[in-house]
């Protein structure tokens, strides 16, 4: 399984997805390790399509799929709560649904 | 450089989403006004924006205003631009004016760094208060209330118990 958590700089919100994340695996008894790559440029973003930090694939699948559409930017990324609340790191059932 | 507590606030003339322009000199009649840093894309603005307009409802008729304003690079930014903020605010019911500084020079003479990140000035618009809202962007997990104490202190006549905090949120986009 490849585990992937791409960030940019400027967002200060990877290191919280990042516990998150690591927890979930844990949890699962999942050892594969996150691979943390750094988006620097715009340029890059596009490249990558990366619509914001931190956006983090499974096995190349987005965990937010219905996020992963917007536009490519050095951002910081919107994730929605089911109460319809914005969050910048991905939802706990987010992950776990992912990784199922 | 970022304002340092007790500095003086900057002047500002800038254009409010409501198209009439703002400068600093229209909130002297504040007992405590509140400089906000802002935008629409961030997260963390989007997280406490409905706490903005929760302070500004609560403490509206006791002399306190809240203006925010955004500085962000349109350009790099189409979600940040003028058009867009007037449709935030229409869709938000923002009770705050919500100032657009396109040439970011209230950017820079205010030393902001984040989105949402506060200056609060009391009646001599002295900076008394600087950083974040409250301690969480989740509004479920909040324990310190720092701005709301902050503006009480300030409308009491004296000085808030916690006067810095660091702003967390995202980082303004300045124009290359």
């Amino acid at each position: 399984m490849t585990i992937e958590l791409f960030y940019w700089k400027g967002c200060p919100s990877y290191p919280e997805a990042k516990e998150l994340l690591e927890e979930v695996l844990s949890e699962r008894g999942i050892e594969s390790g996150v691979s943390m790559r750094e988006v620097r440029t715009q340029e890059e973003a596009e490249r990558l399509a990366f619509p914001g930090s931190p956006t983090i694939r499974i096995d190349g699948r987005d965990v937010d799929p219905a996020g992963a559409e917007s536009r490519p930017a050095l951002n910081c990324r919107i994730y929605y709560l089911p109460d319809g609340r914005v969050s910048p790191v991905p939802t706990r059932k987010q992950l776990e649904a992912a990784l199922t | 450089m970022t304002l340092t507590l007790t500095t003086e606030a900057p002047p500002f003339d800038l254009p409010g989403v409501d198209g009439r322009n703002h400068s600093l000199d229209d909130y002297a009649y504040a007992d405590a006004l509140a400089v906000v840093w802002s935008c629409n894309h961030c997260p963390y603005v989007q997280a406490w924006e409905g706490r903005m307009v929760e302070l500004q409802r609560e403490f509206g008729d006791r002399g306190f205003r809240l203006v925010a304003i955004s500085s962000n690079d349109a350009d790099a930014y189409p979600e940040d631009s003028f058009e867009a903020m007037q449709a935030r605010a229409e869709q938000q019911g923002f009770n705050f004016d919500y100032l657009y500084d396109e040439d970011q020079s209230a950017l820079r003479s205010y030393g902001a760094e984040r989105t949402p990140e506060v200056f609060l000035f009391d009646r001599d618009r002295r900076l008394v208060y600087h950083g974040a809202i409250d301690d969480s962007r989740d509004e479920t997990q909040v324990s310190e209330r720092y701005l709301r104490d902050a503006i009480e202190a300030v409308l009491a006549g004296r000085e808030p118990s916690v006067r810095e905090t660091p702003p967390v949120g995202c980082s303004v986009k300045w124009r290359s």
